[in-house]
């Protein structure tokens, strides 16, 4: 073997330059990660994404501090007035003159943020799970997976439904109605990346060093699963944002005031016959949305994974 | 075998009872009474309705003759269709849930796996673009809007189909439409993905070297190898189906269980809600179990990881 003083860059490094050189594994990571990146930049309909969704996120953002109207402002003497028909209301109006611009900036804000917390909780809850569970093994793995079988066996609408009778309603009771019900894939396939990677030889050798099985489990496990938190994120995401803008639209999601785009979905089917835009305006922004969310998903999961490449 | 049946039938047994009981106290948990709203009832017929419905008896008491009458197939009495019981109603409404859905499926996955192998048959050229883009459209775009816009153009503009009446095969030609555009695009992705492996394969080069023709290639290779695997999207598609239908159901007055179950949510028709609830739990596990077995059929293999797996 070879002596660690004179490692050269393409030599075998024994175990005492791994253990010295804690910050191994995330360099690792880190290059794996510019990889990925670099395999993303060059699918094009993942980036056109990327950057249509950055926008939507600045106008949103911006639209906390200023938007052309207020979105709740009835004027109903300029009540469904149609696009470009005012200078001011450019997206028109709705049956109660209220500026449709605004009522969507309004509305995509709400929808994009029922979206990103519900997905933070989702993570929150299904990465430590699928850790744990993908992890530790054996029994424990056992027990986890029948409870998420049993979770899984109802279907996610009506589990998230359920959820919202007994919640009181409410933004934050979405939320959690949401990422409740949709936890489970991610701890799913959380798990599986770290069954996989428990194979790998550097978890072999950390755990030959005698690196603690929490350390092992953060500093080794947890990274390498980061493509597939992220992947699954970038579908976790629009499917909130879909299922927000379903129960909106029954009626048992965001309730008025508060404007969303399942909401304004909901409010422009009723005028459907006399008002079109009214609908296709919050349809177009939502189909977007939607579209843009799964093409950046596909996009990073070939990426992170060059196996699935079609 | 066998045992892995029986193992499986055991989980399910255990799954429903848990699904049972969650729900049961669950729904004892929302703050008030299905009677909230009767204020205009005197003290006495408000005793007497609570005694019809065994609301007068302490929690666990009901409990046990919930879960009695579950054994007997009783699910209990609607509160919202009155001297209707769950089951009488579920019975009546199935019919039309299972023939769109199954209508959906076919739909779906007839054009699913053409649209799915011309596009790993034709790789890179605008065959397969076409393809994908409409596999995309087609899980980012809301299958309630499609609904409401079929409904609009081809149903009231045109008016080629009934809108909202339920009478013969015309009536459901729209909400199979819409329901089927989920379950094409997911099986057009994955016969797509698991064609383009397959095509790449050792044994197609062996057939394409013994000198068959592309078409016997394609139908009796490629065709088969890359559907098997599709089968693992049955679970996933029975979910979609179920949330798909609740809402086209809705959308299109469909006199099925989707609607009956949102009707029910919205008004708080509790037994008919855990009625149903334990139905699609019941649908679900029947399915994937079904499945699995089938699966393990056609490819042991699968069934021998699971066992070392468990």
């Amino acid at each position: 073997m070879k002596q660690p003083e004179t490692a050269q860059p393409f030599e075998f490094v024994n175990a005492d330059v791994l253990h010295n050189h804690s910050g191994e594994l995330a360099e690792h990571s880190l290059s794996f990660r510019t990889k990925a990146w670099r395999e993303l930049k060059k699918n094009t309909a993942a980036m056109v994404s990327l950057v249509f969704l950055t926008f939507v996120v600045v106008v949103s953002l911006i639209s906390l501090v200023w938007m052309p109207h207020d979105p709740n402002a009835q004027n109903v003497s300029l009540s469904n007035l149609h696009p470009f028909q005012n200078a001011s209301y450019l997206l028109g109006t709705d049956n109660l003159g209220r500026d449709m611009l605004s009522r969507l900036l309004y509305g995509t804000r709400i929808s994009l943020m029922i979206a990103v917390f519900a997905t933070v909780v989702d993570i929150v809850i299904g990465v430590p799970y699928g850790l744990v569970s993908g992890w530790c093994g054996g029994r424990v793995d056992n027990i986890m997976q029948r409870i998420i079988e049993i979770i899984s066996s109802i279907p996610e609408l009506v589990l998230i439904m359920l959820l919202l009778i007994i919640f009181k309603p409410g933004l934050t009771s979405i939320v959690f109605a949401i990422s409740l019900g949709s936890w489970v894939l991610m701890a799913r396939l959380v798990r599986a990346s770290a069954m996989q990677i428990k194979s790998a030889d550097f978890v072999l050798a950390a755990e030959a060093m005698g690196g603690s099985p929490v350390k092992i489990a953060l500093k080794h496990i947890l990274p390498n699963t980061m493509g597939v938190v992220i992947t699954r994120t970038m579908f976790t995401i629009p499917a909130a944002i879909f299922l927000e803008a379903l129960l909106s639209f029954i009626g048992i999601g965001v309730k008025a005031p508060n404007a969303s785009l399942g909401t304004l979905l909901n409010a422009g089917e009723k005028g459907f016959q006399f008002y079109q835009y009214q609908l296709w305006e919050p349809v177009i922004v939502l189909s977007l949305m939607m579209i843009a969310f799964n093409l950046l998903g596909d996009g990073l999961r070939d990426a992170f994974d060059p196996n699935t490449k079609g | 075998m066998k045992r892995y049946i029986c193992k499986r039938l055991f989980m399910m047994v255990l799954t429903l009872f848990i699904v049972a009981t969650l729900t049961f106290f669950l729904m004892k948990m929302i703050p008030g009474s299905p009677l909230g709203n009767t204020m205009k009832l005197t003290k006495t017929q408000q005793l007497a309705v609570e005694k019809q419905y065994g609301l007068n008896r302490p929690v666990w008491q009901q409990y046990l003759s919930y879960m009695g009458g579950l054994l007997h197939g009783n699910f209990g009495m609607s509160y919202q269709y009155t001297s209707t019981s769950v089951a009488e109603l579920i019975g009546r409404r199935v019919g039309p849930s299972i023939l769109i859905s199954l209508q959906a499926l076919v739909l779906g996955v007839v054009v699913g796996i053409i649209l799915g192998s011309l596009g790993a048959l034709k790789k890179g050229t605008w065959v397969d673009t076409t393809s994908s883009t409409l596999a995309v459209i087609g899980i980012s775009f809301p299958s309630f809007i499609l609904a409401i816009l079929l409904q609009y153009y081809l149903g009231f503009k045109l008016g080629l189909f009934p809108v909202a009446s339920w009478d013969g095969f015309p009536s459901t030609v729209l909400p199979t439409i819409a329901l089927s555009a989920v379950p094409m695009a997911q099986v057009s992705r994955f016969v797509r993905t698991e064609m383009v492996e397959v095509l790449n394969s050792d044994y197609i080069l062996l057939a394409k070297a013994k000198g068959l023709s592309t078409r016997e290639v394609v139908f009796h290779h490629a065709l088969k190898n890359s559907i098997i695997p599709a089968l693992t999207l049955i679970g996933p598609l029975a979910v979609t189906l179920i949330t798909g239908s609740m809402v086209v159901e809705n959308i299109f007055s469909v006199p099925g269980i989707g609607e009956l179950f949102i009707n029910s949510v919205l008004s708080n028709d509790y037994p008919v809600i855990m009625g149903l609830t334990m139905f699609y739990c019941l649908l679900l596990c029947s399915i994937i179990l079904l499945t699995d077995i089938v699966y393990g059929l056609v490819d042991p293999r699968i069934l021998s990881e699971e066992k070392g797996e468990h």
